[in-house]
Protein backbone atom coordinates (compact mmCIF):
# COMPACT_ATOMS: atom_id res chain seq x y z
CA UNK A 1 0.00 0.00 0.00
CA UNK A 2 2.93 2.47 0.88
CA UNK A 3 4.41 2.07 -2.66
CA UNK A 4 0.81 2.68 -4.22
CA UNK A 5 0.43 5.86 -2.65
CA UNK A 6 4.23 6.64 -3.78
CA UNK A 7 3.61 5.97 -7.28
CA UNK A 8 0.73 7.93 -7.22
CA UNK A 9 2.92 10.93 -6.38
CA UNK A 10 5.32 9.99 -8.71
CA UNK A 11 2.62 9.51 -11.28
CA UNK A 12 1.13 13.26 -10.77
CA UNK A 13 4.45 14.78 -10.91
CA UNK A 14 5.99 12.79 -14.02
CA UNK A 15 2.32 13.39 -15.74
CA UNK A 16 1.89 16.87 -14.84
CA UNK A 17 5.24 18.03 -16.25
CA UNK A 18 4.87 15.90 -19.66
CA UNK A 19 1.62 17.71 -20.01
CA UNK A 20 3.58 20.59 -19.35
CA UNK A 21 6.84 20.69 -21.82
CA UNK A 22 6.19 17.41 -23.26
CA UNK A 23 10.11 16.56 -21.94
CA UNK A 24 11.92 13.21 -22.64
CA UNK A 25 12.91 13.28 -18.62
CA UNK A 26 9.33 12.82 -17.69
CA UNK A 27 8.70 10.28 -20.43
CA UNK A 28 12.10 8.70 -19.04
CA UNK A 29 10.33 9.00 -15.51
CA UNK A 30 7.08 7.33 -16.52
CA UNK A 31 9.07 4.55 -17.81
CA UNK A 32 10.39 4.14 -14.41
CA UNK A 33 7.28 3.67 -12.46
CA UNK A 34 6.03 0.97 -15.36
CA UNK A 35 8.90 -1.17 -13.87
CA UNK A 36 8.58 -0.69 -10.73
CA UNK A 37 4.40 -1.18 -10.94
CA UNK A 38 5.06 -4.28 -12.34
CA UNK A 39 8.03 -5.42 -9.49
CA UNK A 40 4.87 -4.61 -6.85
CA UNK A 41 2.23 -6.13 -9.07
CA UNK A 42 -0.10 -3.42 -9.84
CA UNK A 43 -2.11 -4.43 -12.46
CA UNK A 44 -2.68 -2.94 -15.95
CA UNK A 45 -6.35 -1.76 -15.19
CA UNK A 46 -5.36 0.12 -11.90
CA UNK A 47 -2.68 2.12 -13.68
CA UNK A 48 -5.35 3.40 -16.06
CA UNK A 49 -7.35 4.59 -13.24
CA UNK A 50 -4.71 5.72 -11.25
CA UNK A 51 -4.04 7.86 -14.89
CA UNK A 52 -7.36 9.13 -14.70
CA UNK A 53 -7.87 10.18 -11.40
CA UNK A 54 -4.71 12.05 -11.39
CA UNK A 55 -6.23 13.79 -14.95
CA UNK A 56 -9.09 14.81 -13.71
CA UNK A 57 -7.25 16.20 -10.36
CA UNK A 58 -4.53 18.09 -12.25
CA UNK A 59 -6.80 19.04 -14.69
CA UNK A 60 -10.73 19.77 -13.40
CA UNK A 61 -11.43 20.90 -16.81
CA UNK A 62 -11.29 17.92 -18.55
CA UNK A 63 -13.76 17.52 -20.93
CA UNK A 64 -16.24 14.84 -19.72
CA UNK A 65 -16.19 12.75 -22.76
CA UNK A 66 -12.29 12.42 -22.09
CA UNK A 67 -12.72 11.03 -18.89
CA UNK A 68 -15.15 8.21 -19.78
CA UNK A 69 -13.07 6.96 -22.65
CA UNK A 70 -10.59 6.24 -19.70
CA UNK A 71 -13.50 3.55 -18.37
CA UNK A 72 -13.88 2.12 -21.46
CA UNK A 73 -10.10 1.66 -22.20
CA UNK A 74 -9.82 0.33 -18.63
CA UNK A 75 -12.44 -2.44 -19.79
CA UNK A 76 -10.32 -2.99 -22.95
CA UNK A 77 -7.24 -3.66 -20.94
CA UNK A 78 -9.10 -6.06 -18.89
CA UNK A 79 -8.44 -8.92 -20.91
CA UNK A 80 -4.36 -7.84 -21.04
CA UNK A 81 -4.87 -7.41 -17.19
CA UNK A 82 -5.95 -11.40 -17.56
CA UNK A 83 -3.08 -12.47 -19.40
CA UNK A 84 -0.25 -10.99 -17.06
CA UNK A 85 -1.48 -12.14 -14.67
CA UNK A 86 -1.57 -15.91 -16.22
CA UNK A 87 1.77 -15.02 -17.19
CA UNK A 88 3.26 -14.52 -14.54
CA UNK A 89 1.82 -17.46 -12.60
CA UNK A 90 2.62 -19.78 -15.22
CA UNK A 91 6.67 -17.40 -14.66
CA UNK A 92 6.28 -19.30 -11.47
CA UNK A 93 5.37 -22.71 -12.38
CA UNK A 94 8.27 -22.55 -15.10
CA UNK A 95 10.79 -21.77 -12.42
CA UNK A 96 9.68 -24.33 -9.76
CA UNK A 97 9.83 -27.00 -12.66
CA UNK A 98 13.57 -25.77 -13.80
CA UNK A 99 14.59 -25.96 -9.72
CA UNK A 100 13.11 -29.63 -9.85
CA UNK A 101 14.63 -30.53 -13.12
CA UNK A 102 17.67 -29.08 -11.63
CA UNK A 103 17.92 -31.62 -8.24
CA UNK A 104 16.64 -34.69 -10.78
CA UNK A 105 19.70 -33.55 -13.00
CA UNK A 106 21.99 -33.88 -10.19
CA UNK A 107 20.35 -36.96 -8.64
CA UNK A 108 21.08 -38.47 -12.15
CA UNK A 109 24.66 -37.39 -12.48
CA UNK A 110 25.24 -39.20 -9.03
CA UNK A 111 23.61 -42.49 -10.61
CA UNK A 112 25.47 -42.58 -13.43
CA UNK A 113 28.84 -42.09 -11.94
CA UNK A 114 31.44 -44.29 -13.24
CA UNK A 115 35.21 -44.62 -12.01
CA UNK A 116 37.73 -44.99 -15.02
CA UNK A 117 39.84 -48.12 -14.46
CA UNK A 118 43.16 -47.46 -14.13
CA UNK A 119 45.44 -49.95 -16.11
CA UNK A 120 48.61 -50.16 -16.75
CA UNK A 121 49.35 -50.22 -20.76
CA UNK A 122 45.66 -48.52 -21.57
CA UNK A 123 44.91 -44.69 -21.61
CA UNK A 124 41.12 -44.19 -21.24
CA UNK A 125 39.19 -41.13 -22.31
CA UNK A 126 35.54 -40.31 -21.51
CA UNK A 127 33.53 -37.47 -21.73
CA UNK A 128 29.26 -37.40 -21.99
CA UNK A 129 27.17 -34.30 -22.15
CA UNK A 130 23.75 -33.85 -22.21
CA UNK A 131 21.89 -31.34 -24.25
CA UNK A 132 19.57 -30.58 -21.98
CA UNK A 133 19.71 -30.83 -18.53
CA UNK A 134 19.27 -34.58 -18.09
CA UNK A 135 21.36 -37.36 -20.62
CA UNK A 136 19.55 -39.93 -22.28
CA UNK A 137 23.40 -41.62 -22.86
CA UNK A 138 25.00 -44.31 -20.91
CA UNK A 139 28.17 -45.26 -20.34
CA UNK A 140 29.97 -47.07 -17.33
CA UNK A 141 33.08 -48.81 -16.58
CA UNK A 142 33.78 -52.43 -14.59
CA UNK A 143 36.52 -54.03 -13.71
CA UNK A 144 36.23 -57.50 -12.71
CA UNK A 145 38.31 -59.61 -10.72
CA UNK A 146 40.21 -60.87 -13.28
CA UNK A 147 41.31 -56.70 -14.10
CA UNK A 148 39.40 -57.19 -17.06
CA UNK A 149 37.59 -53.87 -18.08
CA UNK A 150 34.29 -53.89 -19.01
CA UNK A 151 32.45 -50.79 -21.03
CA UNK A 152 28.95 -49.89 -21.82
CA UNK A 153 27.71 -47.50 -23.85
CA UNK A 154 23.99 -47.25 -24.45
CA UNK A 155 21.86 -44.41 -26.08
CA UNK A 156 18.27 -43.93 -25.33
CA UNK A 157 16.42 -42.50 -28.29
CA UNK A 158 15.01 -39.42 -27.48
CA UNK A 159 16.52 -36.42 -25.07
CA UNK A 160 15.40 -34.96 -21.84
CA UNK A 161 13.39 -36.26 -19.03
CA UNK A 162 11.74 -39.18 -20.51
CA UNK A 163 15.10 -40.86 -21.77
CA UNK A 164 16.97 -39.81 -18.67
CA UNK A 165 13.98 -41.49 -16.94
CA UNK A 166 14.95 -44.99 -19.01
CA UNK A 167 18.77 -44.80 -18.38
CA UNK A 168 18.31 -45.05 -14.64
CA UNK A 169 16.82 -48.59 -15.56
CA UNK A 170 20.03 -49.39 -17.47
CA UNK A 171 21.92 -48.32 -14.73
CA UNK A 172 20.13 -50.50 -12.04
CA UNK A 173 20.00 -53.53 -14.61
CA UNK A 174 23.90 -53.42 -15.34
CA UNK A 175 24.18 -53.23 -11.46
CA UNK A 176 22.53 -56.22 -10.86
CA UNK A 177 23.87 -58.25 -13.67
CA UNK A 178 26.09 -61.36 -11.90
CA UNK A 179 29.98 -61.01 -11.58
CA UNK A 180 31.09 -63.33 -13.83
CA UNK A 181 28.66 -62.47 -16.55
CA UNK A 182 30.34 -60.02 -18.43
CA UNK A 183 30.45 -61.79 -21.73
CA UNK A 184 29.40 -59.10 -24.24
CA UNK A 185 26.51 -61.04 -25.96
CA UNK A 186 25.79 -62.75 -22.28
CA UNK A 187 25.19 -58.86 -21.24
CA UNK A 188 23.32 -57.29 -24.20
CA UNK A 189 21.53 -60.48 -23.84
CA UNK A 190 20.24 -59.98 -20.03
CA UNK A 191 19.86 -56.26 -20.35
CA UNK A 192 17.52 -56.60 -23.90
CA UNK A 193 15.09 -58.83 -21.56
CA UNK A 194 14.71 -56.15 -19.02
CA UNK A 195 14.25 -53.54 -21.24
CA UNK A 196 11.85 -55.63 -23.15
CA UNK A 197 9.71 -56.22 -20.22
CA UNK A 198 9.62 -52.62 -18.69
CA UNK A 199 10.05 -50.23 -20.86
CA UNK A 200 7.35 -48.28 -23.22
CA UNK A 201 7.30 -50.13 -26.77
CA UNK A 202 7.67 -46.74 -28.52
CA UNK A 203 11.11 -46.09 -26.44
CA UNK A 204 14.11 -48.09 -27.80
CA UNK A 205 18.19 -48.60 -26.35
CA UNK A 206 20.66 -49.32 -28.47
CA UNK A 207 23.99 -49.98 -27.07
CA UNK A 208 27.28 -51.37 -27.31
CA UNK A 209 28.92 -53.64 -25.04
CA UNK A 210 33.32 -54.44 -25.09
CA UNK A 211 35.36 -56.23 -22.76
CA UNK A 212 38.86 -55.71 -22.86
CA UNK A 213 41.68 -58.30 -21.76
CA UNK A 214 44.90 -56.75 -20.54
CA UNK A 215 46.85 -59.46 -20.55
CA UNK A 216 46.34 -60.75 -24.05
CA UNK A 217 44.95 -57.27 -25.24
CA UNK A 218 41.87 -59.26 -26.57
CA UNK A 219 38.39 -56.68 -27.52
CA UNK A 220 35.33 -58.82 -27.39
CA UNK A 221 32.46 -57.08 -27.97
CA UNK A 222 29.01 -56.88 -29.11
CA UNK A 223 26.13 -54.31 -30.50
CA UNK A 224 22.24 -53.55 -30.01
CA UNK A 225 21.80 -51.65 -32.78
CA UNK A 226 24.57 -49.02 -31.59
CA UNK A 227 26.18 -46.35 -33.60
CA UNK A 228 29.00 -47.76 -35.13
CA UNK A 229 32.26 -46.81 -33.29
CA UNK A 230 35.44 -46.65 -35.32
CA UNK A 231 38.90 -48.76 -34.72
CA UNK A 232 42.70 -47.38 -35.26
CA UNK A 233 45.10 -49.69 -36.40
CA UNK A 234 48.40 -48.18 -35.53
CA UNK A 235 50.13 -51.13 -38.17
CA UNK A 236 48.62 -49.33 -40.92
CA UNK A 237 47.43 -46.16 -39.31
CA UNK A 238 44.04 -46.95 -40.76
CA UNK A 239 40.81 -46.05 -39.47
CA UNK A 240 37.46 -48.68 -39.57
CA UNK A 241 34.06 -48.75 -38.44
CA UNK A 242 33.90 -50.99 -35.33
CA UNK A 243 30.29 -52.72 -36.61
CA UNK A 244 28.28 -55.32 -34.52
CA UNK A 245 25.14 -56.59 -36.04
CA UNK A 246 22.09 -57.23 -33.76
CA UNK A 247 18.63 -55.68 -32.52
CA UNK A 248 17.38 -52.87 -30.45
CA UNK A 249 17.41 -53.52 -26.58
CA UNK A 250 13.65 -53.91 -26.28
CA UNK A 251 12.16 -55.00 -29.45
CA UNK A 252 12.62 -58.97 -28.97
CA UNK A 253 13.12 -60.45 -25.77
CA UNK A 254 14.69 -63.69 -27.78
CA UNK A 255 17.18 -61.75 -29.18
CA UNK A 256 20.61 -63.43 -29.70
CA UNK A 257 23.92 -61.05 -29.64
CA UNK A 258 26.88 -62.05 -32.04
CA UNK A 259 30.16 -61.35 -29.84
CA UNK A 260 33.40 -60.47 -32.28
CA UNK A 261 36.94 -60.06 -30.88
CA UNK A 262 39.96 -57.93 -32.00
CA UNK A 263 42.95 -58.47 -30.83
CA UNK A 264 44.69 -55.47 -29.93
CA UNK A 265 47.94 -53.88 -31.10
CA UNK A 266 50.33 -51.27 -29.57
CA UNK A 267 49.22 -48.03 -30.60
CA UNK A 268 45.68 -49.13 -31.71
CA UNK A 269 42.68 -47.07 -30.54
CA UNK A 270 38.91 -48.10 -29.82
CA UNK A 271 36.42 -45.22 -30.19
CA UNK A 272 33.10 -45.64 -29.06
CA UNK A 273 30.51 -43.18 -29.43
CA UNK A 274 26.48 -42.08 -29.10
CA UNK A 275 25.02 -40.82 -32.25
CA UNK A 276 25.13 -37.26 -30.65
CA UNK A 277 28.51 -37.53 -32.43
CA UNK A 278 27.96 -38.83 -35.42
CA UNK A 279 24.37 -36.21 -35.53
CA UNK A 280 25.94 -33.23 -34.92
CA UNK A 281 24.73 -30.35 -37.04
CA UNK A 282 26.77 -28.18 -38.84
CA UNK A 283 25.69 -25.28 -40.88
CA UNK A 284 26.68 -27.65 -43.83
CA UNK A 285 24.74 -30.52 -42.50
CA UNK A 286 25.40 -33.65 -40.48
CA UNK A 287 29.45 -33.92 -40.10
CA UNK A 288 30.84 -36.76 -41.68
CA UNK A 289 32.45 -39.29 -40.23
CA UNK A 290 35.41 -39.04 -42.29
CA UNK A 291 35.42 -35.59 -40.78
CA UNK A 292 35.71 -37.12 -37.06
CA UNK A 293 38.05 -39.39 -37.99
CA UNK A 294 40.18 -36.09 -39.14
CA UNK A 295 40.01 -34.37 -35.90
CA UNK A 296 41.16 -37.75 -34.07
CA UNK A 297 44.12 -37.89 -36.30
CA UNK A 298 44.73 -34.42 -36.06
CA UNK A 299 44.76 -35.11 -31.80
CA UNK A 300 45.83 -38.86 -31.62
CA UNK A 301 49.36 -37.67 -29.86
CA UNK A 302 47.56 -36.76 -26.97
CA UNK A 303 46.01 -38.75 -24.36
CA UNK A 304 43.28 -39.99 -24.33
CA UNK A 305 41.08 -37.75 -22.28
CA UNK A 306 42.77 -35.08 -24.20
CA UNK A 307 41.73 -36.45 -27.12
CA UNK A 308 37.96 -37.20 -26.23
CA UNK A 309 38.01 -33.40 -24.73
CA UNK A 310 39.81 -31.66 -27.82
CA UNK A 311 37.17 -33.36 -30.27
CA UNK A 312 34.06 -32.36 -27.74
CA UNK A 313 35.29 -28.56 -27.72
CA UNK A 314 35.62 -28.51 -31.54
CA UNK A 315 32.04 -30.12 -32.46
CA UNK A 316 30.66 -27.92 -29.77
CA UNK A 317 32.04 -24.83 -31.41
CA UNK A 318 31.49 -26.08 -35.14
CA UNK A 319 27.38 -26.48 -33.83
CA UNK A 320 27.49 -23.08 -32.35
CA UNK A 321 27.51 -24.31 -29.13
CA UNK A 322 24.03 -25.78 -29.21
CA UNK A 323 24.39 -29.15 -28.70
CA UNK A 324 21.14 -30.80 -30.63
CA UNK A 325 21.79 -34.57 -28.81
CA UNK A 326 23.74 -35.92 -25.76
CA UNK A 327 26.92 -36.71 -26.60
CA UNK A 328 29.02 -39.40 -25.20
CA UNK A 329 32.75 -40.49 -26.52
CA UNK A 330 34.92 -42.82 -24.89
CA UNK A 331 38.34 -43.70 -26.45
CA UNK A 332 40.62 -46.93 -25.35
CA UNK A 333 44.28 -46.55 -26.69
CA UNK A 334 46.60 -49.24 -25.82
CA UNK A 335 49.81 -47.51 -25.56
CA UNK A 336 52.67 -50.64 -24.16
CA UNK B 1 -31.71 -14.61 2.14
CA UNK B 2 -31.42 -10.54 1.74
CA UNK B 3 -31.27 -10.04 -1.81
CA UNK B 4 -30.90 -12.46 -4.77
CA UNK B 5 -30.81 -11.28 -8.73
CA UNK B 6 -30.66 -13.39 -11.53
CA UNK B 7 -29.82 -13.47 -15.60
CA UNK B 8 -30.68 -16.32 -17.39
CA UNK B 9 -28.23 -16.97 -20.04
CA UNK B 10 -29.61 -18.27 -23.15
CA UNK B 11 -27.83 -16.38 -25.94
CA UNK B 12 -24.76 -13.42 -26.45
CA UNK B 13 -26.99 -10.67 -25.15
CA UNK B 14 -27.74 -12.14 -22.26
CA UNK B 15 -23.98 -12.06 -21.21
CA UNK B 16 -24.20 -7.95 -21.16
CA UNK B 17 -27.49 -8.25 -19.17
CA UNK B 18 -25.36 -10.47 -16.86
CA UNK B 19 -22.70 -7.64 -16.86
CA UNK B 20 -24.98 -4.72 -16.24
CA UNK B 21 -26.93 -6.46 -13.15
CA UNK B 22 -23.18 -6.95 -11.62
CA UNK B 23 -22.50 -3.50 -12.08
CA UNK B 24 -25.57 -2.08 -10.71
CA UNK B 25 -25.03 -4.46 -7.73
CA UNK B 26 -20.73 -3.68 -7.63
CA UNK B 27 -22.06 0.43 -8.09
CA UNK B 28 -24.21 -0.08 -4.85
CA UNK B 29 -22.39 -1.70 -2.19
CA UNK B 30 -19.16 1.11 -2.97
CA UNK B 31 -16.86 -1.24 -5.18
CA UNK B 32 -14.58 1.41 -7.06
CA UNK B 33 -13.97 1.19 -11.14
CA UNK B 34 -11.44 -1.30 -11.04
CA UNK B 35 -13.01 -3.58 -9.11
CA UNK B 36 -16.38 -2.69 -10.99
CA UNK B 37 -14.21 -3.85 -14.30
CA UNK B 38 -12.68 -6.96 -12.24
CA UNK B 39 -16.75 -7.93 -11.58
CA UNK B 40 -17.87 -7.51 -14.90
CA UNK B 41 -14.84 -9.02 -16.47
CA UNK B 42 -15.84 -11.98 -14.22
CA UNK B 43 -19.09 -11.83 -14.87
CA UNK B 44 -18.50 -12.30 -18.76
CA UNK B 45 -16.22 -14.88 -18.54
CA UNK B 46 -18.75 -17.28 -15.84
CA UNK B 47 -21.47 -16.10 -18.33
CA UNK B 48 -19.79 -17.08 -21.59
CA UNK B 49 -18.31 -20.34 -20.58
CA UNK B 50 -21.93 -20.89 -19.90
CA UNK B 51 -23.56 -19.82 -23.60
CA UNK B 52 -20.58 -21.85 -25.37
CA UNK B 53 -20.42 -25.24 -23.64
CA UNK B 54 -23.49 -25.60 -21.58
CA UNK B 55 -25.46 -24.00 -23.79
CA UNK B 56 -28.20 -22.44 -20.99
CA UNK B 57 -27.85 -21.58 -17.40
CA UNK B 58 -27.93 -18.74 -14.98
CA UNK B 59 -25.82 -16.13 -13.02
CA UNK B 60 -27.42 -14.47 -9.78
CA UNK B 61 -26.25 -11.85 -7.92
CA UNK B 62 -26.18 -12.01 -3.94
CA UNK B 63 -25.78 -9.31 -1.81
CA UNK B 64 -23.11 -10.61 1.22
CA UNK B 65 -22.36 -9.29 4.68
CA UNK B 66 -19.91 -11.48 6.82
CA UNK B 67 -17.60 -10.16 9.98
CA UNK B 68 -18.22 -6.50 9.13
CA UNK B 69 -17.56 -6.69 5.62
CA UNK B 70 -19.43 -6.68 2.95
CA UNK B 71 -19.09 -7.99 -1.06
CA UNK B 72 -20.69 -9.43 -3.68
CA UNK B 73 -21.32 -13.00 -4.98
CA UNK B 74 -21.50 -14.51 -8.00
CA UNK B 75 -23.30 -17.86 -8.86
CA UNK B 76 -22.95 -19.05 -12.14
CA UNK B 77 -24.76 -22.08 -12.65
CA UNK B 78 -25.76 -24.60 -15.62
CA UNK B 79 -26.96 -27.96 -16.41
CA UNK B 80 -24.62 -28.48 -19.32
CA UNK B 81 -21.80 -31.72 -19.41
CA UNK B 82 -20.12 -30.63 -16.24
CA UNK B 83 -16.46 -30.64 -16.52
CA UNK B 84 -14.58 -34.15 -16.83
CA UNK B 85 -11.45 -33.18 -14.94
CA UNK B 86 -11.56 -30.04 -12.72
CA UNK B 87 -7.97 -29.83 -11.60
CA UNK B 88 -6.99 -29.18 -15.38
CA UNK B 89 -9.49 -26.25 -16.01
CA UNK B 90 -8.15 -24.80 -13.15
CA UNK B 91 -4.34 -25.09 -14.59
CA UNK B 92 -3.13 -22.44 -16.82
CA UNK B 93 -2.59 -22.14 -19.89
CA UNK B 94 -5.40 -25.16 -20.42
CA UNK B 95 -7.17 -24.12 -23.44
CA UNK B 96 -9.83 -25.50 -25.18
CA UNK B 97 -11.02 -23.53 -28.41
CA UNK B 98 -9.39 -20.70 -26.13
CA UNK B 99 -12.26 -20.27 -24.32
CA UNK B 100 -12.57 -22.43 -21.23
CA UNK B 101 -9.89 -22.93 -18.85
CA UNK B 102 -8.17 -19.55 -19.96
CA UNK B 103 -11.03 -18.42 -17.53
CA UNK B 104 -11.32 -19.95 -14.56
CA UNK B 105 -8.25 -19.57 -13.14
CA UNK B 106 -8.22 -15.74 -14.58
CA UNK B 107 -11.77 -15.38 -12.84
CA UNK B 108 -10.52 -16.98 -9.62
CA UNK B 109 -7.15 -14.23 -9.62
CA UNK B 110 -9.74 -11.29 -10.23
CA UNK B 111 -12.06 -12.35 -7.04
CA UNK B 112 -11.37 -13.17 -3.46
CA UNK B 113 -12.81 -16.69 -3.18
CA UNK B 114 -13.88 -19.32 -5.57
CA UNK B 115 -15.60 -22.25 -5.68
CA UNK B 116 -16.45 -24.57 -8.09
CA UNK B 117 -18.65 -28.29 -8.25
CA UNK B 118 -19.40 -29.83 -11.44
CA UNK B 119 -20.81 -33.37 -12.29
CA UNK B 120 -20.58 -35.21 -15.37
CA UNK B 121 -23.29 -34.71 -17.22
CA UNK B 122 -25.16 -32.88 -14.95
CA UNK B 123 -24.02 -29.55 -14.91
CA UNK B 124 -21.57 -27.03 -12.91
CA UNK B 125 -21.71 -24.38 -10.32
CA UNK B 126 -19.62 -21.70 -9.43
CA UNK B 127 -19.61 -19.50 -6.78
CA UNK B 128 -17.10 -16.73 -6.33
CA UNK B 129 -16.76 -13.81 -3.94
CA UNK B 130 -15.37 -9.80 -3.57
CA UNK B 131 -14.95 -8.12 -0.81
CA UNK B 132 -15.32 -4.89 -0.19
CA UNK B 133 -11.93 -3.27 1.28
Amino acid sequence: MEYRENMKNKYREALSTYLQDQTEQALYQGQKISKKSIEYNIAPEEIINIHKNILMDVYPDTPEKVLDSFDFLLEVMMGYGFAYREHQNLRHIQQELESEIKIAANVQSTLLETTIPNVDGLEIGAISVPARQMSGDYYHFVQDEKKHIGVAIADVIGKGIPAALCMSMIKYAMDSLPEHRHNPSSVLESLNRVVEHNVDPSMFITMFYGLYNPEKHLFSYSAAGHEPGFYYEAATKEFTDLSARGLLLGVDKKTKYVQYEKKVERGDMIILLSDGVTECRTSEGFIERETLIKFIQKNMHLHAQDIVHHLFKQLEKMQHFQLRDDFTLLILKRNV
Amino acid sequence: MEFQSCVKIINEWDIVAARQLGRNVAKELGFGTVDQARITTAISELARNIYLYAGRGSVCIEKEYEHGKSGMKIIASDEGPGIQDIRKVMEDGYTTSGGLGAGLPGVKRLMDEFDIDSFPSKGTTITTIKWLR
